[in-house]
């Protein structure tokens, strides 16, 4: 069996005496969306920050693809063909939108372009090319979110990391995020989904792991979307 | 003739906007650096003194003038390039006050040794001496060299507006001074970025040096030292943390110590710096964020 796009494999983190992170493993496959849930604190972000040099791993191995991405840096990993749409957005306020989306063509491997590449991503969101004059900071929440994940994609990645794309996003445009991920799967792509909203991310995911105090507890598949019950316990184990 | 209302004379007036044009030049080199590194370089001035002695001791030579400029270029970009290997990049990780520390020490270590290897009676620049000849100007004596240096600073700014705002190194500036975090995480490469930022300033730093040894001939260890004390005070009035406040508060103090420099009488020009910082006093008690800069509430501070 070949290699997943992403495998993490006995992740440790730690932050001084906090051990964020132990002994983590998952892997991701292309055209699958893995969800990783759990409570603040859980050690969701700190994975993903690990996976992209952010923070270095105390032990364990990260690798796309079948190369190791251990003490790279984030640039580095950028340029491997991971993509992270950060928590929080982090689009660039005072540039324009597609000043924003020429920012994520700087980790792209291919030079010359894909043509079609920047019609397909205003076709998943409208919105970036309506408002591609504008100053990204003029964007609503929402609008900015889909800005963030627009512009992970014109890198053209094989793994697309999610922190938390939901947060503070009114429902329906939840559902909007949430629709433009199932169609970035279909398009072959990796996707790690970290999320809070448990429930929709189980049902989208191909399968759910569930991170408390900084391990993986359970895996869920999208049979048990349904079933909260298991999934408050999983929490609260 | 004279500016009838103020009592300045038209030749002060064009002085002062030379000298703020020049002055304007240090204030984008320092902004740049700070930009990416959020570091204030200290020793900017002892790139521009590096470069002038680099003119001195090219005419001193007797190099032509075209080649005078370009071992100008030459010396006070390698130096830049050294500065950020061997001390900005060690050091990166640290917090503001170290580097600022270090470049205390990089800017007195660089006019020592320019104090051992040239003495300190300093050198002679003069292979372009003959800017400071007049011209007359609808009546008005002006020196060459305040033309050049309003003409050739104004090409400069513009010629950066273009890279920050048309070019994806440029780009990638902008994004790096405002969230170096977010686009490293886009593939943005840091030392490519900081390289460019140190570079750019360092050619701006060669183009100072050439404007002031024209003004100021003789080279002394401490060519610049006072000049960038200014700049910084201008930059700090504009707004540290934008390039174009950081600019026009460049501008201001160079053109303000100009138009001072020729109202104060012969005999009290020594009281021009308790002038100029008692104004930069005032302006950071009144607007603590910057002359030029939107007002976004009072400064995190005690």
């Amino acid at each position: 069996m070949t290699e997943g796009a992403l495998v993490v494999e006995n992740l440790d983190v730690r932050y001084g005496g906090v051990h964020a992170v132990r002994g983590v493993s998952f892997s991701v496959e292309r055209g699958e969306i893995v969800g990783l849930i759990g409570a603040n604190g859980a050690g969701k972000s700190s994975t993903l920050h690990a996976v992209m040099g952010l923070v270095s791993s105390a032990a364990g191995e990260v690798r796309a693809a079948g190369a190791s991405l251990r003490r790279r840096r984030p640039e580095d990993v950028a340029r491997a063909g991971i993509a992270l749409v950060p928590e929080g957005r982090r689009v660039f306020a005072e540039l324009t939108v597609d000043e924003n989306l020429r920012l994520g063509l700087a980790a792209r491997r291919s030079r010359g372009g894909s043509p079609g590449l920047l019609e397909h991503v205003y076709e998943l969101f409208p919105i970036v090319r309506e408002f591609r004059r504008r100053p990204a900071g003029a964007l609503s929440g929402g609008q900015q979110q889909q800005l963030a994940i627009a512009r992970a994609l014109v890198a053209e990645p094989d793994v697309l990391l999610l922190d938390e794309p939901s947060l503070g996003l009114a429902p329906r445009v939840v559902d909007l995020v949430f629709d433009a991920l199932a169609a970035i799967r279909e398009q072959g792509l990796a996707v790690l989904l970290v999320e809070q909203r448990a429930q929709r991310t189980v049902a989208l995911a191909d399968r759910s792991h569930v991170l408390a105090n900084g391990e993986l507890r359970l895996t869920l598949g999208p049979e048990d979307a349904a079933d909260t019950e298991t999934m408050v316990a999983a929490y609260f184990s | 003739m004279t500016l009838a209302v103020l009592n300045i004379e038209w030749q002060t007036l064009a002085d002062a906007t030379a000298l703020g044009a020049v002055y304007a030049l240090m204030a984008v080199g320092i902004g740049l650096v700070f930009g990416v590194l959020r570091l204030v370089n200290f020793a900017y001035g002892q790139l521009v003194m590096a470069g002038a002695y680099a003119l001195a001791l090219a005419s001193q030579w007797e190099w032509p003038v075209w080649a005078g400029i370009v071992l100008c270029f030459a010396v006070v970009l390698a130096l830049s390039l050294l500065m950020d290997r061997l001390v900005f990049r060690p050091l990166r990780g640290q917090s503001p006050a170290v580097m600022l520390v270090a470049t205390f020490a990089v800017a007195f270590l660089l006019q020592s040794i320019a104090l051992l290897a040239f003495g300190p009676l300093g050198k002679i620049a003069t292979s372009l001496a003959s800017l400071n000849r007049p011209v007359t100007v609808g009546g008005v004596d002006i020196r060459k060299i305040t033309i050049v240096a309003i003409v050739v600073a104004a090409l400069c700014l513009l010629a950066l507006v273009l890279l920050l705002e048309r070019t994806t190194v440029g780009l990638h500036m902008r994004a790096a001074s405002m969230d170096f975090a977010t686009a490293r995480l886009l593939g943005v490469r840091a030392n490519r970025v900081i390289g460019a930022a140190v570079l750019v300033s360092g050619a701006l730093a060669a183009v100072v040096a050439i404007m002031l040894t024209v003004q100021n001939p003789l080279v002394t260890p401490d060519f610049a030292l006072r000049d960038t004390i200014v700049v910084l005070a201008g930059v700090v009035v504009g707004g540290l943390n934008r390039p174009i406040p950081a600019t026009l508060g460049g501008f201001a103090i160079g053109f303000a110590s100009g138009i001072l420099g020729g109202a104060l009488p012969t005999e009290k020009s020594q009281y021009l710096p308790s002038f100029l910082f008692a104004a930069v006093i005032l302006v950071l008690l009144v607007r603590p964020g910057g002359l030029f800069t939107r007002y976004r509430g009072a400064v995190e501070r005690v």
